[in-house]
């Protein structure tokens, strides 16, 4: 299966991506509950793309580890890249009058959860859900 | 997407067909926190049936518009969350404090009736 590369920049992308990983998550088994903390977890990581940095692309990708498939969401862009990365984990921490639950709540109902991010470059984030 | 708003009796009802966008939301929450002057409403029943997903967003929108509309004189009550939205909400740590739903549109209406019938026993 070919990686699915969803363009964020306006909030119907947002809607667009979410519905795009329901779909690949589908094709891999990922039933019901799952189905929907996937297409929630797409939902956080693209909002924060447009509300930090304008644009940027959700990556969703399959996975597989000794025969379990997972699917994987890069959400990436060249935005300003977050100073403190530890303190944006915090539960409650936001810049941009959110709830601040985006980040740390997208950890909580992933498997795996990787940030990377450099202040002038941008953010990567890298999750996992996989299925059991 | 717009969202159809329909006034029944002293109500309105939102029932949202589809997948909505941030921008929808906002303009529904705005729409209704309105349209409760102008029809003079005392309630609103918001359906999320359709809603696959509730995010930080949606649940603050639908929190905010809920304390708008009841200090405008008007309850709120959330009606049709489905499963596994409640799951992945929990999960969230969405609770929707402070706002009212129900199981359905039926038990949304019965919520509101009751609601309207109290009122009116307290102030006769």
């Amino acid at each position: 299966m070919d990686d699915v590369r969803v363009p964020i920049s306006s909030d119907l992308d947002l809607v667009r991506a979410r519905e795009q990983g329901r779909v690949l998550a589908g094709q891999l088994g990922f039933q019901h509950s799952d189905l929907t903390l996937i297409a929630t977890a797409i939902s956080e990581l693209a909002r924060n793309i447009l509300r930090y940095a304008r644009r940027g692309e959700i990556v969703l990708q399959q996975a597989q580890d000794s025969g379990v498939p997972g699917i994987v969401i890069i959400a990436q862009d060249e935005g300003p890249g977050i100073p403190d990365v530890n303190r944006a984990m915090e539960p409650g921490y936001s810049t941009a009058g959110g709830l601040g639950l985006g980040l740390p709540g997208v950890r909580r109902i992933m498997d795996e959860f990787e940030i990377v991010s450099e202040v002038g470059h941008g953010t990567v984030v890298t999750v996992t859900k996989w299925k059991r | 997407m717009a969202v159809p708003i329909l006034k029944q009796g002293p109500f309105l009802i939102a029932s949202i067909q589809s997948a909505l966008t941030d921008t929808d939301l906002v303009q529904l929450r705005d729409a209704l926190v309105g349209q409760v002057g102008s029809y003079r409403s005392r309630g609103v029943i918001v359906d999320v049936t359709a809603l696959d997903v509730l995010d930080s967003f949606a649940s603050r929108t639908l929190r905010d518009l809920a304390h708008m509309v009841r200090l405008r004189g008007a309850e709120t009550v959330i009606v049709g969350i489905q499963p596994e939205v409640a799951f992945t909400m929990v999960r969230l740590g969405l609770t929707l404090e402070g706002v009212a739903t129900a199981l359905d549109l039926e038990e949304g209406l019965f919520y509101l009736n009751e609601k309207l019938r109290s009122t009116q026993q307290t102030t006769q």
